[in-house]
């Protein structure tokens, strides 16, 4: 018997390639063919222009952090346990923000704007999540 | 010129606070009761020919059946109409819109809105807040309710330059409009040392820039304005009202300086009823964290953007001052039992209106008063109503 756990991700049919990337230490993002614009999380239509020509893409995992709050105090299991955590809201360089954790990085010296690098944390043998770092002498 | 097509001639509530001592259903007889007893010329409770029961999530009071069919037994009224209203956070405010359309359709003719919420029976882990606030199902994992507004102080804090003393003036006003309050469940003064000092929950916010969870229930009383006069002497009027969504996931949010479903519901709610922020006279707006109260003033218009963070420091939105907003204690002091704050809220307006607000009476100048809440997942729904005793 495991505990009740509550950050593992309900991975559906349309978002398995988003996921079984991330295993594989990729961000996967989708681009609208139609219209150009990139969009997070990955829908069958463009949030944009409700084309269906949606296609997968690789993002750089380059981001900057749009705003953040570091976490003390969460009751749901297992985030109890990471306290103090970074949530954080980054934005992608292509476009997109997508709500994550800032990892390795003291709350201290958390800013905004600051750059991003995607990195990746397992959370069982079949799920991995993408978070973020600070890019190595982006902290003041 | 104003909708003006329904009146509430009723409105109470029971005090809130930790109420294990009372079940779900003594909370909305209590609440009931207290509309009822209100009514100026008296009220035979048999005239409620609709009901319409805002309650959040009824799965966490150990009765998982609650619905529409609960509350009539426990209130007197079994066999009449009656509907069940979720709609997050704004769930009472949203009742109370859809009991006003209910009357002013003609399809029912006198309309009880009701609002019951059991928060504090279960562990904070088990609880609604913890439950109800997980995220994306796909993406995001672990949002609690703070983690959905502290991003937005953050970001606040840094294009305007708004403090975290800005935001303990919030704390501070409020807590002390509680004090004023019997109604509220925390009737204590706090300062600003205190709220800077308290243990930190999601940075910016700490402990006192937080809401408690409470339980409570209030009632209102809806008739057609024609009919007003039957009820009362003193009747007030809805004046407008609108709703709003947005995106409810943080990553798609336009910005993280407003809640733009607030600003679309009271763009509607100013237009049904005719009037601006100029005309308002006092508010009750949705404080759940003292950032949201910040972002609230902004959103309704009550200032510029950016320049929320001014109000409370300056005392412009104080009991005395030049717009009250949330004389009540707000959720911050009085509580937030989901269901029952919007409700709740209205039943202040309604008390402010009348001028028997007692020891927090704000000055009554153009006869408008604003209730509004904004909530579910990253404030994705709002909804503001505006009351009047102005025919």
């Amino acid at each position: 018997m495991t505990a009740t756990r509550f950050d593992l991700p309900v991975i559906e049919e349309e978002t398995r390639p988003h996921w079984e990337a991330a295993r594989d230490r990729r961000l996967l993002i989708r681009r609208c063919r139609a219209c150009g614009v990139a969009h997070f999380y990955p829908r069958p239509f463009c949030p944009e222009c409700w084309s269906e020509e949606v296609v997968w893409e690789e993002a750089t995992g380059r981001a900057t952090l749009y705003t953040h709050s570091t976490v003390h105090r969460n009751d749901l299991p297992p985030f109890g346990e990471r306290v103090p955590y970074v949530a954080a809201v980054v934005e992608l360089e292509e476009g997109p923000r997508m709500m994550t954790e800032l990892v390795a990085a003291e709350p201290a010296d958390v800013r905004i704007g600051m750059a991003l690098e995607v990195d990746y944390r397992d959370l069982t043998d079949e799920v991995t999540v993408p978070v973020f770092r600070p890019v190595a002498g982006s902290v003041a | 010129m104003a909708w003006n097509r329904v009146a509430v001639v009723g409105a109470g509530l029971i005090p809130f606070g930790e109420l294990f001592d009372q079940g779900y259903e003594q909370m909305a007889a209590g609440a009931f009761r207290a509309a009822v007893g209100s009514v100026d010329h008296g009220f035979d409770p048999a005239l409620v020919d609709a009901a319409f029961v805002a309650t959040q999530r009824g799965t966490l009071w150990g009765q998982e059946g609650i619905g529409g069919n609960t509350v009539p037994t426990a209130i007197g009224l079994a066999g009449v109409a009656c509907t069940r209203i979720e709609n997050a956070c704004p769930s009472g405010s949203d009742a109370f819109r859809v009991g006003c359309m209910a009357v002013a359709s003609g399809v029912h003719d006198v309309v009880l809105v009701i609002g019951v919420e059991k928060m504090r029976d279960k562990s904070s882990e088990e609880g609604l807040l913890a439950r109800a606030a997980g995220g994306h199902p796909v993406y995001t994992r672990g949002e609690s309710a703070p983690v959905l507004f502290a991003p937005f102080a953050t970001r606040h804090m840094h294009e305007f330059g708004t403090t975290r003393e800005m935001l303990a003036a919030v704390a501070v006003k409020n807590h002390h409009n509680g004090t004023l309050d019997p109604y509220a469940h925390f009737r204590n003064e706090v300062t600003v040392d205190d709220v800077l000092a308290a243990p930190p929950v999601c940075h910016p916010l700490g402990l006192l820039d937080c809401c408690p969870q409470t339980d409570g229930a209030a009632a209102v009383l809806l008739v057609s304005a024609d009919r007003a006069q039957d009820f009362t002497d003193r009747p007030v009027y809805v004046a407008g009202f609108g709703t709003a969504t947005d995106h409810p996931y943080l990553h798609e949010k336009a910005d993280f300086v407003g809640l733009p479903a607030t600003t679309l519901a009271a763009g509607r709610a100013y237009e049904m009823a005719g009037v601006g922020p100029a005309e308002l006279d006092m508010a009750e707006v949705h404080d759940c964290f003292t950032i949201t109260e910040i972002l609230d003033v902004e959103d309704l218009g009550f200032c510029d953007k950016g320049k929320g963070g001014v109000l409370a420091l300056e005392g412009e939105t104080a009991i005395d001052g030049r717009l009250p907003v949330n004389p009540s204690g707000g959720l911050l002091a009085k509580g937030h039992p989901i269901g029952a704050t919007g409700v709740a809220q209205l039943t202040e307006c309604w008390w402010q209106l009348r001028e028997q607000a007692e020891d927090r009476q704000v000055a009554l100048r153009h006869g408008f008063a604003l209730q509004h809440n904004v909530g579910g997942r990253g404030s994705g729904v709002a909804v503001v109503n505006v009351l009047t005793t102005n025919r």
